[in-house]
Formats: structure tokens, sequence, C-alpha cells
């Protein structure tokens, strides 16, 4: 393999005309622009007072077909998901993370005495409910950003129908910059980092489209505004 | 805006070859309106073609020398102006890469590019002129030739004459961009994806219920022509000039002395 | 893939006589052309970050070599592994070694052109590994034993009768009699199927959108979520990309995104956008434990210099072929080989050479509507040009055009000449057009009359009328 690598780089070289990049060279060229992590053009969108981003957060999430609830702290969770779950007829049995904060912000549990059934960890081919923190929230998009971890599974993200997804309100960020800043904050890049918009959908059966192509066909997200 | 000499911006007109020999309306009518606009107007006799057929064919030391020849006819003129989007697109956006490595016609290729203009665009983005006094009494529909639109942004400039020809009707066509099919030799080269695209275009324009097409560059409107003909549809197809100048009373184009055999 | 490009002429024809095909382009139209147009005009600044995106990509491929070391080592720190391969042959053994190493019998497949490219699938199948294609279009053609024909829409020209009848055909452990009329219906039974195959999946194959040096993360973007299934799940993930996809940061990713699926489909942004960086954590209940990259290189190296560097600024988000005439009148699989459409016509004969492949950059009007809509403005008809005139000097132009274009030059060059020889033809055409005006036959023109008459000339040329002082 270092033969094809060696000839692909030469190669490259070749066509650009020069040899590797000296030190000094690297510097003033590309390694300034890995170093410097500038953002290139943030849309105005990605912009605005927070009162401003999470109501454009919340219009663009449901127009890209996601649920919004908002509630008023953390305790008001399990009510909030119960209530989701009953209204649609969906199975009040759900899987999350293993994050004690989850259970940590409701101040009791997540099962909110006994509205839920919850299951921590991986979730099953038949776990049909997952809840799942979110890191931020983007407001240019409605896009919610979501990492794995030691107590959180990417796969609560893909496997069951539904996909609900705890935001806090302050964490709703302008543009995809500001995420990612939040994210180089939290230490070494995780393995996963998923940015979702709207439940999973298809349109390759003559253009048609379609919710819930192999990811989930609801994705609904609970705004949680914290009591201060 | 631009200064011009007191008696008048003095005109090179480019007839372009197609219009030459199929359709001298299309020179008058645009002469006739450089004239109201103010402009003195002269047709140098050693001009030819523009060189896109070798140019876009992959003969490029031919497009070069027809550049060449282009420049020289035209390069005494305050401005060149010519009734085709096609023919200035490529004098204004091929000539100087075209000839950028010629030492000799380099710069003047750059200059006669800063200097050369679509009619429409001409009359309102230079001369910011728009009194037409023309009647057409009809419903037309518009078709955006490809390289004026694209290459040359021009999409207002034919509305805003347009819209002052009393009796005049305007009915966009569903899709105004799409290509109609002509491309050079594409359309010889294979008839059967440009004759869907042709099809296309005079479907959609029987479909707004105008029974004139108009359009800048004549090519094109050879193309979708002959295509209503064969279809044996009574759609009549004019150069946009014609209508603004006022001469669209003679037959259309493709039609006989005695109009429209069906 | 077996190119049939160099019988492009007849693949035409074949396409053109399709009425179901013509049914399926229609909605290229409505769907995806209409909410393109909505969903750039939504953003404002949408040009603006079209030029940023050429220039991020332009400094990209002037540091290329450095930016895939960097990417490199990333991957490496991350527990990861490289491959380089220069070939689609290299590329196609590595992988086969590693489904080999992981002792895999399936594997499990999220939409990648580079796979196409490699024909990985037939080559996989030959050795005794069961490829399944995961994303809903892929899996169609799959099933219907063709290739994409369109690079985000596999699938664009099959109607769901056809995707039903592969579905009953494929999946016996169905009811015979079960109904497969609606979009719904088809897509509930392959989500099902596909379920149970994602699950049992030894290794996932995904392509990549982007790599990103920074962080030595790929990047894929769905909307289906096939594709995250497709890396999770299975023991082993290895991601298949071309050189060419590498960005230097976050930011400049973040950049390419807000370009990539407005241009694509219209929306603001894909459902999954989805980076991943090496394999599962010490700790991390879920994700591949061996994560692979193969760098693809394909002849890819050789266009960096030349006049089609700028094809390798093409983020693959298929706006040149949505707005293509002659895509949408002809379909992708005429084009014969993986990419159709414009960036298929410039991009083709690059890889598989000019010789066979010199029909694709000659069908086009050169109408400009693709790099009007190119987010990366890459000026496909000026490489469409560059291609021919690469044939004109290899002589591959044929002999009629090189000898008209010859005779054209000659009196073009003569105005004195050209002067008499055109006002004998506007009076010959004129006397052949009669009384109607048009004519329906010309001896030699042929393409022109095979499809619509000729109007007739005027009479005299106005060169002619304006020489005897003829005037307005």
């Amino acid at each position: 393999m270092t033969a094809a690598r060696d000839a692909i780089l030469g190669g490259i070289r070749r066509s650009l005309r020069r040899g590797p990049l000296s030190d000094a060279e690297a510097v003033a060229g590309p390694r300034a622009r890995l170093d410097a992590k500038a953002p290139i053009l943030v849309p105005e969108r990605a912009k605005g007072s927070p009162d401003v981003l999470v109501d454009r957060f919340l219009a663009m999430a449901i127009e890209a077909a996601a649920t919004v609830d908002r509630i008023q702290g953390m305790e008001a969770l399990p009510g909030a998901i119960a209530s989701y779950l009953k209204d649609r007829n969906l199975s009040t049995e759900l899987v999350t993370t293993t994050d004690p904060e989850m259970d940590g912000l409701v101040g009791s549990s997540l099962e909110g005495g006994g509205l839920l059934t919850v299951k921590r960890g991986l979730p099953s081919p038949t776990d049909t409910v997952s809840v799942v923190p979110a890191l931020r929230g983007v407001a240019e998009t409605g896009t919610v950003m979501l990492r794995s971890g030691e107590t959180q599974a990417s796969t609560l993200n893909f496997l069951p129908e539904t996909h609900i997804v705890v935001l806090k309100t302050s964490d709703i960020v302008g543009g995809l910059e500001e995420a990612w800043a939040a994210l180089r904050a939290e230490g070494p890049t995780p393995r996963t980092v998923n940015f979702i918009t709207g439940p999973s959908r298809t349109g390759d059966i003559e253009q048609t489209l379609q919710m819930g192509a192999h990811g989930p066909l609801r994705l609904h997200i609970l705004l949680v505004d914290e009591t201060p | 805006m631009a200064t011009f000499s007191a008696d008048g911006p003095r005109v090179g007109f480019f007839i372009t070859c197609v219009a030459d020999l199929f359709r001298p309306t299309v020179g008058f009518a645009a002469i006739s309106l450089l004239q109201k606009a103010g402009c003195r107007v002269e047709v140098p006799q050693t001009q030819t073609c523009c060189g896109q057929p070798a140019y876009n064919s992959g003969a490029r030391a031919m497009a070069q020398a027809q550049a060449r020849h282009v420049i020289e006819t035209f390069e005494g003129f305050e401005y060149v102006v010519a009734p085709s989007g096609s023919c200035m697109g490529m004098v204004r956006e091929h000539y100087p890469s075209l000839l950028a490595d010629d030492p000799a016609f380099a710069e003047r290729a750059k200059v006669l590019a800063g200097k050369s203009h679509e009619i429409l665009s001409f009359l309102i983005d230079v001369l910011d002129w728009d009194d037409v006094d023309a009647r057409f009494d009809g419903v037309v529909t518009y078709h955006d030739t490809c390289s004026g639109l694209r290459e040359l942004g021009i999409k207002d400039q034919p509305r805003r004459l347009l819209a002052k020809v009393k009796g005049l009707e305007l009915r966009e066509l569903a899709a105004p961009e799409e290509c109609c099919g002509f491309g050079g030799t594409f359309c010889v080269k294979y008839p059967e994806i440009s004759n869907r695209m042709v099809t296309d275009k005079v479907t959609t324009a029987q479909a707004t219920g105008a029974t004139t097409l108009l359009g800048g560059d004549t090519s094109c409107l050879l193309n979708i022509a002959g295509k209503a003909k064969r279809m044996e549809l009574p759609l009549k197809v004019r150069h946009v000039v014609e209508v603004l100048a006022g001469m669209a009373d003679g037959p259309a184009l493709g039609d006989g002395e005695d109009g429209i055999k069906r | 893939m077996d190119s049939t490009t160099h019988t492009f002429k007849d693949n035409i024809k074949v396409a053109l006589a399709n009425e179901t095909l013509v049914h399926s382009l229609e909605t290229m139209k409505t769907g995806f052309r209409a909410r393109r147009a909505v969903a750039v005009d939504r953003l404002p600044e949408f040009d603006a970050l079209c030029d940023a995106g050429r220039d991020l990509k332009n400094h990209v491929l002037e540091n290329l070599d450095f930016y895939l070391e960097t990417f490199e080592a990333k991957v490496l720190e991350s527990g990861g592994k490289v491959h380089w391969c220069r070939d689609s042959e290299e590329a196609r053994k590595t992988v086969l070694e590693i489904c080999r190493a992981a002792d895999a019998k399936t594997v499990t497949k999220g939409k990648s052109m580079i796979s196409e490219e490699m024909g990985l699938n037939d080559y996989l199948e030959e050795n005794g590994v069961t490829p399944v294609e995961t994303d809903l279009g892929e899996y169609i053609i799959q099933l219907r034993h063709e290739h994409p024909s369109h690079i985000i829409a596999p699938a664009i020209h099959v109607r769901k009768f056809q995707v039903a009848e592969a579905f009953r055909k494929a999946h016996p452990q169905y009811a015979a009699d079960r109904p497969l009329e609606e979009p719904r219906e088809l897509l509930d039974e392959a989500r099902d199927v596909l379920r149970s195959s994602f699950l049992g999946a030894d290794v996932g194959i995904t392509g990549a959108n982007m790599l990103i040096a920074e962080t030595g993360s790929t990047v894929i973007v769905t909307n289906e979520g096939n594709g995250d299934l497709t890396q999770l799940l299975p023991r082993v993930h290895v991601v298949l990309a071309s050189l060419e996809k590498i960005v230097p940061t976050l930011e400049d990713a973040s950049l390419v995104l807000r370009l990539l699926a407005r241009s694509a489909t219209g929306q603001e942004m894909s459902s999954y956008t989805t980076f991943s960086n090496g394999p599962r954590r010490p700790g991390d209940p879920d994700g591949p434990e061996e994560f692979h990259v193969i760098l693809l290189d394909n002849g890819r190296s050789n266009m960096i210099g030349t006049d089609f560097q700028d094809m390798l600024r093409c983020i693959r988000c298929a706006a040149c072929m949505n707005h293509c005439p002659v895509y949408g009148a002809i379909g992708g699989h005429a084009y014969g080989w993986v990419y159709p459409g414009p960036m298929g016509a410039v991009l083709t004969p690059g890889l598989l050479g000019l010789e066979g492949a010199a029909d694709l950059p000659n069908a086009s009007s050169l109408c400009g509507r693709c790099e009007a809509v190119c987010p990366m403005r890459i000026p496909l008809p000026k490489m469409l040009r560059h291609w021919r005139e690469k044939e004109f000097e290899r002589h591959l132009t044929p002999k009629g055009t090189r000898w008209g274009l010859g005779f054209w030059s000659f009196f073009a060059r003569r105005p004195g000449l050209y002067r008499l020889g055109t006002r004998v033809v506007a009076r010959m055409l004129r006397i052949l057009g009669g009384k109607q005006g048009h004519l329906k036959e010309l001896g030699l023109s042929n393409g022109w009359t095979a499809v619509r008459d000729i109007p007739a000339p005027e009479g005299r040329t106005f060169m002619d009328r304006w020489a005897s002082g003829e005037r307005p």
C-alpha cells in the first residue's frame, strides 16, 4: 500500500508541478487554514437574538416534518413524553441513554412514577421508542446535533420508529459553526456526530416523498425551557 | 451611463451569418431601432461569421482565425451590435480567452469584447432607451435564448421593451429558460435529442395560447419555426426586433408570401 | 462497471423510445428543479456561498497532498486505517481483503458512486461475498440487475409498478396477493426486508460526501438513514471515497453542506448528516470495531493541472443533470457509464479515455444551464468544449465535419467569395421553399430535416440588400 500511497501523492505533486510542501509553505497555506478553523460565510438566518433563534429553530424543524413540544423544566419531561406517545397510541416503553444526567435532570427519574417504562443502553430491534438528549439545536435549519459516547449509543437515533430528542432551549445556536465550537469544547471528536433534520424519508419511488425509510418515522423534539 | 459622441454613438452593425442568409428583415429592424435610439449605424462589408461553428466543434485554430477577422472588421467602431445573444456572447465571453495567447490580438480581443452588445441589452443597458413606438395586435410568448440569457443576462430587457408595444399581450412559457434544442451543430449531430427538446418548446408555446413566439436569436427561431411547420401548428415565429421596430407585417419565419399553409 | 458509452448513439434511440422513461424524467421538472429553485431563493447568500465553495475547492486541490496526509494521520490517530488505491482494481481487492479478514458473508452498502465506479458489487459476488444495497433506489436497481441512472436518485427511471414486479419476484416470503400499488406499501416491505439485512451484515460499506482533514472524519449525507444503520451495526465499517472529497475543516464542511442539499433535492439540509471518526471508542456501546477508508485515485490526480481540474470541485449534487435538457430527454443509462448528465459527459472521458466516450462531450447544446446551477461554479460547457478540442486535435472528429468546417472557414475569411456564396444559397433555398416558405427536405441536411422543416430565406441576403442601398 505504501507503493500506491507514494504513487498517488507523487502524481498529485507532479500535476501541481511541485514537491511536498515545505514546513514554511504549509504553515503559510493549508496549515494556517486548519489552525484558524475560520467560519467562511455564515448566512444571516443563522444569526439573531436567542429568542429569534429559538423561533427560527421551531419553524425550521417543523418545516422538516419534525414535531416540537415546548415544556417548562426537565421535571415536565416524563409527562410530555407520555402524553405524546399516548396521543398517538404508541407504546410507553422506551429506550434511552445511560447518561445519569437524563434522570438527574428530571429530578427523580425518567419513569415519572410509572408513566413510562424505561430501558437504558443499547436499543434492540424490537424497541419502538427512543429518547435521546441533543448536544445542540441548530436554528438555521431546525437541526439537532447528537453525539455518541460511553453513555449514548448512536443506534438510538436510527433503529426505533419514534425518535424523541430532548433539547434545552439554551442549547439552541444559530448555525453549524457554533455547534462545532460547542463540540470542540467538549474534548476529542466523538466517534459519531449526527446532525438530524426531520425524520427519515425517501423519494426513491417516483419522487413521491415517504417518511420512515430506514430510520425513524417520527422525530419529536422536546424543547425544554429551564426554570431559573 | 456611457457618454457618446455629439452626433450619437457610431455603431458597427453585425448582422450575423444566419440572419444575413435567412432573415434580412431582422437586420433592417435592428438598424431601425438603433437609429431611433440615436445611433449612427454602419454595416462593414467584410463581416461574415463570429466563428462559433468552429469554436463549438473543437476547431480552435479556425475559431481563432475567424475571431481575428471579426476584430479587424469591427474594432474601429465605438460599439458593435448584433441581433443575437449567441454571437455577441461569443465575442464578449469567449474571444478574450480564445486569443489570450496571441500577443497581436489578446488586448484587441478584450477591447472588442467590452464594446460589443446584443441589441436589446445595448438599447436598455447602454443607451437606457425604451422609447418603442410600435403596435402588434396579438398574443405572444417569449423564448429566452440560452446564450443571451445565461452569458449576457438578457431577461428583463426584452420584456421592458415589449411592454411598450401597443396591442401586444405577453404570456410567459412554462419553462422560458429551457433550451430549444438548436445548439449549433448539436441539432444535426443528435437530431433525436434535439427533436425532443424542440418539440417540448413548441408544445409549451402552444399551451400558452399565444399565436406568435418571439426570441432574440435567429438560429434558435429557425429551429422552432421549422418544428412548428413540421408539426403543422399555426404558431408564428419572429425575431423580437421585428415587433419592436413595427416591421412584423411580412411573413413570419417559414411562412410563404401568402401566410401559413396548412 | 462495463461501459457502453461507445454505443451512445444507439443508446439514445432506445432511451427516446422508452415511454416509461419519458414519464419518469418528467417528474424531475416538478420535483428536483422546482424544489431547488425555492431553496435557493430562500437563501440570499446562496450565490456568495457558491463563490466561496469554488474558492475552497480550488484551495484544496492546490494543497491536495497536504490535506490527504493530514487526513490520514488523523484517521490513524483515531484507530482507523487508510488504504490508498491507484485504480479500481486495487480498491476492489482491498475491500475484498477486508471482507475476508472479517470472515464476511454479507455486506450492507450505503449509496456510493465510487462503488459503482469500482464495479464493486459484481466483484464481491464473484468472490463469495453478498452485497446488499440499502438505499431504497439502489436496492430497487440491484434487484432489477441495473445500474443507477442518476447519481442521487438511482432508480429515477423506474416506475412503481416495476418496483412492485421486482419485489414480488425477490420477496417470496410475503403473500403473493399482497397489495403493492402504493409507494407506502413498497417502502414498508423494503424496510422490513432490509432491517434483517442490516442486523445480519458483517461489514458495512458506505461512500463519503466529504472527508475532513482537521478531524479525520468521513461524512455521509442521506435522507433514509440507511447509511447510518450500515455503518453502526456491522463489526467493520469501510468508507469508499475519491481523493477530491477532502475539505480542510468542519467550518469548510459547513459551507459545502449549505450548498449540497439545496442544490440536490432542494432541502435546507438532508435528514441525516453524519460525521464518523474511526472505530468505536473504549466504552462506547455501539459502532464498528474496525474503520477503513479506501482512498481511490482512478485518474483524478492526473486531472490536476489540466483543463479538467475544475471538474474535481464537483460535490455530486446532481443539479447539472436535473437541469440538463439532454439528460431530461434520454435519462442516465444512455450515457453508458457511472456518471451521466453534464458532469458525466466531462468526467467519463477523463476517467475512461476519450476514444470510447467521444460522443458524450458532443451531446450537448451548450445551453449553459448546468453551469448556471452548479454550486461549485464548474464551467461545464467550457470543459465539454475542451474535450471537443481534444477530439479535433486527435482527429477523432468525423471526417465530414472536419471537411465541412474547413470549407466554412475558407469562405468565412474571404468576404467577397462568402457574399457570392450566401447570395446563391439564399436564392436557391428561397426557390426551393416555394410558396409555402419552408422546405421539407434538402439532400445533405438530414439531421435537420429528419425532424423539422427548413424555413426558407426571404430571398436576397441582408448584405446584398444593404449593399444595393436598401435602408429601413
